[in-house]
């Protein structure tokens, strides 16, 4: 199963060079120590970089964009993994070696599974629309 | 009222899922199948008989049932096909390694559901309902919650489960502490539903009231060094110690005051009592819900005579009950009649007034029937008789409608 690990951590730039040297070795054992059951993911800028975008009423409306994050939180969205494993356990067992989790905490969620509804309306669509890299 | 082949299809339902969850690795389709299992059992026992032996042949008509499901899903992994390749040899269930929860598949299978993935609550619910058998009502009896937000509460985490990819897997030693308060809160659950029947023929359901002692002994022998399991057996064995004087020849209820006390279990309250005394050692005093509760039993099952019990004692237990479960409408009741017996009955009167202000529950027959009798006591009959009559309105087990009925018949005659 695919399993998204968000990583919520304090809200830092961990391209800055003392964060980097911080942080950067410890997900590096990370991505070493998980191998082929890292099949994606990135990290994210700081939230001063965040646009929220929201579009009013119904497609084509009017598009509000704003300054900042969706949500001005203590911990932030600061990366996200995605993670293939055999089951819950192992996602969390697995999630719990991502450094996040203890500068921040890291919410483990499966990746939505469209198999029971493609039936309805076409595997290729279905496909492209739960394509997940 | 459940028919009898009913709850038997029931009870050995909910026994071999144990085993079948183990060979499928899949709670939900092990559920689906004996459900279907059970299904064909009432459909097909009425006119073919009971076969010689029920839990063998639902074993092998859920394991069939298993089957078809597995291969219906098609599209699933290597798990699921070694779990049909399992399936459909016909020797018996491949023995399990040991492990650390013991060889007991329901105790296993108890805290594989108390995943720590689950909320608390949710895990205590899932395996009341899908391991013991229970029914929605039970559940939110012995859960203190409504049928509605159990239900609900239900599908969720089933979904939960399903969606989020949590699977069979025995936890290992390490992680049975964080699992242990819940599998504590099932089987007491489990003895709350077989202690208290909501409604039915009998008042009790001898069965799973000694399933959830065994239960509660072998988690007691499996954790031996930690307060919770010994304080909850010594609960269930200071209650259960007194079941057998609380039912009249014709399964009628008998209060606790009109109680043959010779008949009470003297060994299973010594054994409660010491059990009490070591657990309150090892939490130094630091009393949790069922060290109080245990305690409460225990000044019913010492007291050599119903006179000679120290009610004001018992209110105090009550009261620090209340202090760490300050939602639980049964230790509120409990608190008002110990009240009622300690310092009078307006004084206990009071006590269901105050209850009533702070957390109304129309639907509560026990309140109602609680204060028909304090009212009698006071000679208020007619009050006391039109009260008792409203606790009728409720789902009761016969014998308690009936006996319901033989206190009103005395008041009116009084008025």
């Amino acid at each position: 199963m695919l399993y998204a690990a968000l990583i919520y951590t304090p809200d830092l730039d961990f391209a800055e060079a003392p964060h980097a040297q911080e942080w950067l070795p410890q997900y590096a054992a990370f991505r070493d120590e998980a191998g082929e059951r890292v099949v994606g993911g990135k990290p994210l800028a700081p939230t001063a970089t965040a646009t929220t975008v929201r579009v009013l009423g119904a497609r084509g409306g009017e598009v509000v964009v704003s300054d900042g994050p969706y949500a001005e939180t203590k911990e932030v969205l600061s990366g996200f993994y995605l993670l293939d494993c055999a089951d819950l356990d192992e996602a969390v067992a697995l999630a719990a070696k991502i450094p996040g989790a203890w500068h921040g905490a890291i919410e483990v969620r499966p990746v939505a599974d469209f198999s029971a509804v493609q039936g309805y309306f076409g595997a290729d669509q279905a496909d492209r629309a739960g394509k997940q890299r | 009222m459940e028919d009898p082949l009913a709850q038997t299809v029931r009870l050995e339902g909910a026994r071999i899922l144990a085993t079948l969850v183990r060979t499928v690795g899949d709670l939900g389709i092990a559920e689906d199948a004996v459900q279907e299992a059970t299904v064909t059992a009432l459909r097909e026992w009425p006119g073919s008989g009971v076969p010689d032996s029920p839990r063998a042949w639902l074993t092998v008509v859920a394991r069939h049932k298993a089957t078809d499901l597995i291969r219906r899903e098609g599209q699933r992994g290597r798990k699921e096909r070694e779990a049909t390749q399992l399936l459909d040899q016909t020797t018996p269930e491949p023995p399990e390694p040991v492990g650390a929860v013991g060889s007991d598949d329901q105790l296993r299978l108890i805290f594989v559901c108390c995943h720590p993935a689950l909320a608390p609550e949710s895990r205590v619910a899932l395996a009341l309902r899908t391991l013991c058998g229970l029914d929605v009502p039970e559940i939110a009896a012995a859960l203190l919650t409504s049928e509605a937000a159990m239900a609900k509460r239900l599908t969720r985490t089933r979904q939960k489960i399903k969606q989020a990819g949590i699977r069979y897997r025995v936890p290992a030693a390490e992680e049975l502490p964080a699992r242990l308060t819940a599998v504590c809160a099932v089987v007491h659950g489990l003895y709350t539903a077989g202690h208290t029947r909501l409604a039915g023929a009998s008042l009790l359901d001898v069965d799973l009231c000694t399933e959830a002692v065994r239960l509660a002994r072998l988690l007691r022998e499996l954790l031996p060094d930690e307060a919770q399991p010994e304080a909850l057996l010594a609960l269930l064995l200071l209650t259960e110690a007194r079941r057998p004087a609380r039912i009249g020849p014709d399964g009628e209820p008998v209060l606790l005051a009109d109680q043959d006390r010779s008949r009470w279990d003297a060994a299973a309250i010594d054994e409660g009592v010491r059990l009490l005394a070591s657990s309150l050692d090892r939490t130094e005093g630091q009393a949790d819900p069922y060290q109080l509760q245990a305690a409460i039993a225990a000044q019913h099952a010492v007291a050599p005579t119903a006179s000679a019990t120290d009610w004001a004692e018992i209110a105090r237990l009550y009261d620090l009950l209340l202090s760490v479960q300050p939602d639980s409408a049964p230790a509120a009741l409990g608190r008002a009649v110990a009240v009622a017996e300690a310092y009078g009955t307006p004084a206990g009167l009071a006590a269901l007034d105050a209850l009533d202000a702070s957390a109304p529950d129309p639907h509560d027959h026990r309140r109602t029937a609680i204060r028909a009798e304090l009212l009698a006591r006071l000679g208020h009959y007619a009050e006391a008789a039109a009260t008792m009559r409203r606790s009728l309105d409720e789902p009761l087990p016969d014998p308690e409608r009936t006996h319901r009925l033989g206190r009103i018949a005395i008041w009116e005659a009084r008025r």
